[in-house]
């Protein structure tokens, strides 16, 4: 009797059952180390520069396979699989835009090349592809201090509509700032501008579109974008009105608050 | 992450890839956007906020806004909004909104000390009707009273002006925008003879320089800010000048930034008529034909509680309140007024309509009054920033002289709460047009003195339709026979039924209802036990003394905390309205949705209300103490009940028969094709097939058409291209025209031919000519008709000034992403996460001396009461030593406690802007 | 001579272990072909190796490439766990999956001896350790592999991204000779210590979820290790050699007549060791029909 357990289980069940116990903690605590890891991983995926027609940050990250196709098939072989070590999710496609920019190729051999759909075929246009967001640091751009600079507007692929120029007078001279400014609604982040920018560390930067791009609220429009006419026929939905003789409820909005006291 | 990428298992697989490549971002947005849109129905409104008047397009779908946007058509913002504008879809939806009629019960029966209960509607008027009958039995008409609004739409506004004074025959209703807009009312009064600004909000893109005097328009008018920077930056010659007791955002593109002492503004005014008058740059043509020299009493007092003040105020109070009596000059004011240091003034212009004395004086006597205001002098009282040496200073005052001085350079000067909220509200606002005058610079385009509003109806309802105590519509008074006269012959009542005695002012209200002298209030659409100085006395004055306090709300506030019974109400777009803004422009609405609830609109509780009572119950001779007017008894009004009946009223009739529903008015009908498909909650509710706001605005119309304030008809606003008209309207060539420049013969067919200027205002008044301290003989007089006057007004030291005890000023005001007392704009999550509490601005060196920092709890208390605040050092306000300021808009900071309730003598308006306190650590 | 002296008879004089180049020829060939594969990506890649104008001879790595610009070859284990994010592959991909699965089907676990590079570093790991004679700290269950692949997948759908992908050394290895160096290195010298120093064919044989799931594609193998009975000596040379011992079970070998179990990588190590010869390459649907013959002729031999 002394060898069995308090709950009077035979030793060897016992035995079983810690040794399961101890298996589903080891099981446990691995998974979730490994979930850990991959939660981290997946976290630094915000800040790379995929090839155009990426999926969004989280499809991707599911998608990709890392086969490194698209870098093979990179004509200026600006693609990169992101090694051990590095900040990026590993194995995974991206380019760095300083030193290597996407030429922005007609054909986009690079989304052909993927053999998952990381890079999705519904890219039909490289135009169209939205890599990332240029963006200015207007306190280092040689054009926002009033120099003569404006090389990523001339640069840029899609010169007049990614970076446009604008002209504001300069308070401290007699001469006018030639400003650029980046459109996301044209600009793929292709990152010849950042390529091109001749600051010692460039002034202007892509960035993934989550990182920088903010966004109105659904509940106003610009005023001078969206055309509206006077409705004619206005339609008031039907039953909205309380009636005035509806029953008093038991409590209302703001009875809490206003019975609380205190001024 | 995992738990969406499980679901997976359950949901189709395939839509996984459709996303967001292929087409670019702006199309997907746009895409969606069209999407969202379908069924959207857009109209035309107004921004519900500041006085600046922009206007937006209201979205509406399934009965519910769902977005609004700047109207790209209206001249005002062309399309911009600040950020609250931005939100103004966004402030009917916040999750405390009130919508029911709630009344403060004890076991199903009213009690005072009772919790507050959700009651019917009908039920609330019930009680109204009761407590109304016992003040009127009690007190008589000077029993009740409105806090009023410069938040009313213009309908509002007209039917509780209607209703208390035909009706009630009370004069007391009074708006908030006696705390903000009536020293620049009564000065445009004195001044001109008529109210409201000359000039327009284009006069920005007309003039050379724009001088802010106490008005921080980069936050609290950021929509015409961003006008005046425009000019700034394209119009070479165009200067900005900011003058301000501390540094803000407007000093951000000024040219000059001029920190002057509280109440300095007085002594820069004259400093800057004595240059012009020193340099000869008085535009003589101008000044000998249409303006005529005076002044009037310094005696004035400071607006406390002119009677039985020991009994209400504590000892540390009374020191200051006692200024209200007699005043010992300081040594700026003794040089100032021309008198000795030291003296003790009795403060003899104190009461009634005293302190509006004035009489006209000559050019020598003005120029003698100026005599003392030399630069050094000016400087030494109005340097504000102790940091600043005075030699810089006097640097800057001289640069602003010149700017006046130069007569090529045309000039704009914007003043909201820093004059108007002032001790000497109305002599500082008088002595802008004095210079304004003298140099020819009022009434063209790009010169002018231009007083901004702070409420979206400051001008169209509160001081146009005259929700004042003192006003009726257009203009007119009720002291003023021929005013009550044609009140009553528009109103089809029977002669003197308006009460011909000034009814009580906000603050008075407040203090008549301490003492018992008023039993039942109702408050419309403003917070006054937020809004007033020195609240902890109206507080104790409602909760503690046998009242009745009624408060149309639309979220729970302060006002609704103290109150007995709360009105929950309709907001901005959940009933037809009109605003009118700062520049004269009329703007109109339709109602988009339907309030929540059982939120109804005011003007239909006022309707309701006016249902319980009979013609026989009002319109008896009624007790008025203190009236006395010509024609009539001493503190009686007569009995009209007789009239009435002549008229054809029948006694047993009821106020809404013969107030709103007469038989004009119920000739409007609803449905009106105008509504193009809009509902008319109130309309449907008194289901008597008549349309009141547009009857009542019809009416209201018929006040100011022929004399100087007509407007057009309520369709003609309402027309989809329409953006609103500034009065007066004229109808020309088959089209209604709105009047760019008052008083200025090419723009202002009121002028009279070949006068080039023509201060109409003032025709048929006649001045006593006197010398600088008196009027003389009153058969002397002198006809100004068509003239402004020139005032010469002294500077006088603010009533309470720090001392050894109380060592700082303090400021109080807005800051931009907050509407007044917040109870909108802190329900829109967004501004509320922006900027969620009031903070106190203070110069760090005075926080370090006080062994304070940035961000430590304190207590600012003054002789009247304390709140406990967070310390600011750094931000958008760049205090000098030795003033703080703490914005309003907080509930949790009711700053309000702290404040003094002085107000200018002749306006009434309390200075919010100077009282002295301490702080220390909490 | 009774049976059990023979079952216990170890290699000897008489049955000598067979020595020389030839016993090599499999490893040689798998490293011409581990390496070879290598090549050919990085040839590709790097050297512009075509089959014509700009189609690359093999293009990708092992997760997925092209062949001759025709040839998809996707890794049906990267695929499966893609497939559980909840993505759907293209088209190419899941060709890519079915001719990888065909081949294997065929030829069984050869990814781990003739492909995964590795399999270089632990067979090198195993070699010295066997010259060191490292005895074992401790053991693990093979069975673990298993587990570890079901918590792969169960990973995969918890975390939405391929939970062996992202961190697999076998991926890293490859990419890294292929597309450029990073610290993928250092979680292959982590694996050669482990293998060395701590558990015998540790990564290959207990841990690697990818061997586990070709270890069950192998099952169904066509290439298999045909054994006699008949001829073998119970000598155990073929079991030491081996990276997967366990799968020379004799009882079960005797039964089968072939190496059953789907662990079995056909690396090719036993073949040629075997001094009887009693171990060889063969198809399975030949095996029972040789396996008679060679009953046969040991049923005659005796009887001889």
């Amino acid at each position: 009797m002394s060898d069995q357990g308090p709950v009077g289980l035979n030793p060897k069940r016992r035995d079983f059952l810690v040794k399961l116990a101890q298996g589903a903690a080891l099981a446990g605590t691995g998974g979730l180390l490994w979930d850990y890891i991959l939660h981290n991983e997946a976290r630094a995926a915000p800040y790379a520069l995929r090839p155009p027609g990426a999926l969004d940050e989280n499809d991707f990250n599911a998608a990709c396979i890392k086969c490194g196709q698209c870098v093979v098939d990179c004509p200026p072989l600006i693609l990169k699989l992101q090694p051990a070590g590095g900040n990026l999710p590993i194995g995974m496609p991206y380019f760095e835009p300083r030193t290597g920019p996407c030429i922005m190729c007609p054909d986009i051999p690079c989304m052909k090349a993927c053999p998952t759909g990381a890079l999705s075929p519904s890219l039909k246009k490289i135009e169209d592809a939205r890599m990332g967001l240029a963006v200015i640091d207007i306190e280092n751009c040689l054009s926002w201090k009033g120099l003569r600079c404006e090389i990523c507007h001339r640069e840029c692929p899609i010169k007049g509509k990614a970076i446009t120029l604008e002209t504001h007078p300069r308070q401290i001279s007699k001469h006018a700032m030639f400003v650029p400014l980046v459109h996301s609604d044209a600009c793929t982040g292709c990152g010849i501008c950042e390529k091109a920018c001749p600051t010692t560390v460039a002034a202007i930067r892509i960035l993934p579109h989550k990182l920088v791009q903010g966004k109105i609220g659904e509940h106003y429009r610009l005023g001078w974008t969206f055309d509206t006419e006077v409705t004619q026929d206005f339609k008031a939905p039907e039953g909205q009105s309380a009636a005035p003789d509806a029953a008093v409820p038991k409590t209302a909005p703001g009875v809490d608050y206003l019975n609380q006291g205190g001024l | 992450m995992g738990i969406s990428r499980r679901d997976f298992l359950k949901t189709s697989v395939a839509g996984a890839t459709a996303a967001t490549v292929g087409m670019p971002l702006s199309e997907q947005a746009e895409a969606a956007v069209k999407q969202s849109e379908k069924g959207w129905q857009w109209d035309k409104g107004v921004c519900r906020f500041c006085g600046t008047g922009c206007g937006i397009m209201v979205a509406t779908q399934g009965g519910r806004i769902v977005a609004t946007k700047g109207d790209p058509d209206a001249p005002v913002n062309r399309g911009l909004n600040c950020v609250k504008g931005y939100f103004n879809g966004k402030i009917l939806y916040g999750a405390d909104r009130l919508t029911q009629p709630l009344l403060r019960m004890t076991d199903g029966k009213f009690d005072k000390k009772g919790k507050f209960t959700p009651i019917s509607w009908e039920k609330a008027i019930d009680i109204m009707e009761e407590k109304i009958r016992w003040a009127l039995k009690e007190k008589g008409p000077t029993g009740i009273g409105v806090f009023a609004s410069g938040q009313y739409t213009i309908h509002e506004g007209y039917a509780a002006v209607k209703l208390w004074k035909g009706g009630f025959r009370s004069n007391h209703i009074d708006p908030n925008a006696r705390h903000c807009m009536a020293s620049a009312v009564v000065a445009f009064m004195q001044t001109f003879g008529i109210d409201e600004p000359q000039g327009n909000y284009d006069d920005i893109e007309h003039t050379d320089t724009a001088i802010l005097w106490g008005a921080n328009m980069a936050e609290m008018h950021p929509i015409l800010w961003s006008r005046i920077t425009d000019r700034r930056l394209t119009h070479k010659p165009m200067k900005v000048v900011n003058l301000s007791v501390y540094g803000n955002m407007s000093s951000d593109i000024a040219d000059l930034e001029i920190i002057f002492s509280p109440s300095g503004d007085l002594a820069i005014q004259n400093y800057i008529a004595r240059e012009i008058v020193k340099r000869d740059v008085i535009d003589w043509d101008f000044v000998k034909k249409h303006t005529q020299f005076a002044t009037g009493p310094y005696d004035i007092g400071y607006g406390f509680r002119p009677a039985n003040a020991e009994k209400f105020h504590s000892a540390a109070e009374m020191e200051i309140v006692k200024n209200e009596k007699v005043r010992v000059l300081d040594k700026w004011e003794a040089i100032a007024q021309r008198r000795k240091e030291g003296e003790a003034v009795e403060q003899k212009n104190t009461a009634g309509l005293l302190p509006m004395r004035d009489w006209a004086i000559s050019f020598e006597d003005f120029k003698t009054a100026l005599e003392p205001y030399t630069l050094d002098f000016v400087a030494e009282v109005s340097k504000g920033d102790p940091d600043e040496s005075i030699d810089a200073y006097k640097a800057k005052l001289k640069q602003l002289a010149d700017m006046y001085c130069d007569r090529n350079r045309k000039i704009v000067s914007y003043w909201t709460m820093g004059f108007n909220q002032h001790q000497r509200g109305t002599w500082v606002n008088e002595q802008c047009y004095m210079n304004h005058l003298l140099t020819g610079r009022q009434s063209k385009p790009g010169d002018g003195a231009f007083s901004l509003t702070g409420q979206p109806s400051a001008c169209g309802t509160a001081r146009e339709v005259g929700t004042f105590a003192h006003r009726l519509p257009a203009d007119m008074v009720v002291m003023n026979p021929k005013h009550r006269a044609l009140t009553e012959k528009i109103w089809k009542l029977p002669t003197k039924t308006l009460n011909p005695a000034i009814g009580s002012h906000f603050v008075k209200q407040m203090r008549d209802l301490e003492d018992g002298q008023m039993l039942f209030s109702w408050t419309h659409v403003n917070n006054p036990w937020q809004n007033t100085a020195n609240v902890n006395h109206w507080i104790k004055g409602a909760r503690e003394m046998n009242n009745f306090i009624v408060v149309s709300e639309a979220y729970p506030g302060v006002s609704a905390k103290v109150a007995d019974l709360i009105l929950p109400a309709a907001m901005i777009n959940e009933k037809w309205g009109a605003y009118g803004n700062a520049e004269r422009r009329t703007q109109v609405w339709r109602q988009q949705v339907m309030p929540p609830g059982q939120a109804r609109p005011d003007i239909w509780m006022m309707m309701e209300l006016s249902k319980r009572f009979k013609l026989k119950e009002v319109w008896g001779e009624q007790k008025i103490p203190g009236l006395k007017a010509d024609g009539f008894e001493d503190g009686k009004l007569p009995s009209v009940l007789d009239e009435a009946v002549k008229m054809g009223y029948n006694p047993e009739q009821t106020l809404y028969e013969v107030l709103y529903a007469t038989p004009d008015n119920k000739k409007v009908a609803w449905p009106d094709p105008i509504a193009k498909g809009h509902p008319n909650i109130t309309a449907d509710l008194l289901k008597d097939g008549w349309f009141p706001e547009k009857a009542l605005f019809e009416e209201y119309r018929q006040f100011g058409t022929g004399k100087a304030h007509d407007l057009a008809p309520f369709d003609v606003y309402h027309d989809d291209k329409l953006r609103g008209l500034k009065w007066p309207v004229h109808f020309k060539d088959g089209k209604w025209v709105e009047t760019q420049w008052r008083n200025n013969e090419k723009y202002d067919p009121y002028c009279k031919k070949g006068s080039g200027f023509d201060f109409y205002g003032n025709d048929g008044v006649k001045m006593v000519m006197g010398d600088l301290d008196k009027p003389g003989d009153p058969k002397n007089t002198v006809d100004i008709s068509g003239k402004a006057k020139i005032y010469f007004r002294p500077y006088a030291s603010p009533v309470e000034k720090p001392d050894a005890n109380y060592d700082l000023w303090l400021c109080t005001g807005r800051v931009l992403e907050h509407w007044h007392s917040g109870t909108m704009t802190r329900r829109v999550p967004e501004l509320h996460r922006a900027v969620p509490n009031a903070v106190c601005w203070i110069h760090p060196k005075d926080a370090e001396a006080k062994g304070l920092k940035r961000n430590d709890l304190v207590w600012v208390e003054s002789r009247r009461g304390k709140v406990k605040v967070r310390l600011e050092t750094g931000g958008r306000n760049k205090m000098p030593r030795g003033m703080i300021y703490v914005p309003w808009f907080d509930e949790g900071v009711l700053i309000n406690k702290v404040t003094l309730d002085a107000t200018c003598p002749q306006s009434k308006e309390t200075d919010y802007k100077k009282c002295s306190v301490k702080i220390y650590k909490a | 001579m009774s049976d059990t002296t023979v079952r216990t008879a170890p290699a000897s004089e008489e049955h000598p272990v067979p020595t020389g180049p030839w016993v090599w020829r499999y490893i040689i060939l798998r490293r011409i072909s581990q390496v070879g594969i290598l090549l050919m990506f990085f040839g590709t890649l790097h050297w512009g190796w075509d089959v014509s104008k700009d189609v690359g001879l093999l293009t990708g790595n092992l997760s997925a490439s092209t062949f001759i610009g025709l040839i998809p070859l996707t890794d049906p284990f990267a695929a499966l766990q893609i497939f559980l994010t909840g993505h759907v592959l293209a088209q190419e991909s899941l060709i890519g999956v079915a001719v990888v699965l065909g081949f294997y089907l065929i030829f069984g676990r050869v990814f781990c001896s003739w492909v995964c590079p590795v399999n270089m570093v632990t067979d090198a790991a195993g070699w010295l350790r066997n010259k060191l004679g490292i005895l074992a700290i401790f053991h693990l269950p093979r069975g673990l592999r298993y587990f570890i692949l079901v918590a792969t997948l169960v990973i995969t759908v918890i975390s939405g991204v391929a939970a062996f992908e992202w961190v697999s050394p076998v991926g890293m290895m490859h990419r890294e000779i292929i597309f450029g160096l990073g610290l993928g290195f250092t979680a292959l010298l982590a694996i050669f210590l482990f293998d060395l120093l701590i558990l015998k064919h540790g990564w290959c044989g207990h841990l690697c979820p990818l061997g586990a799931f070709y270890s069950l594609l192998g099952r169904t193998a066509q290439l298999r290790v045909r054994f006699d009975k008949n001829t073998c000596t119970h000598c155990g040379e073929c079991a030491k050699v081996c990276p997967e011992p366990q799968v020379l079970n004799l009882k079960k070998l005797e039964e089968r007549g072939y190496v059953y179990s789907g662990e079995c990588s056909n690396c090719g190590r036993c073949t040629p060791i075997c001094p009887e010869g009693s171990l060889m390459f063969d198809l399975k649907p030949l095996i029972r029909g040789h396996n008679a013959q060679a009953d046969a002729i040991a049923v005659q031999r005796r009887t001889k």
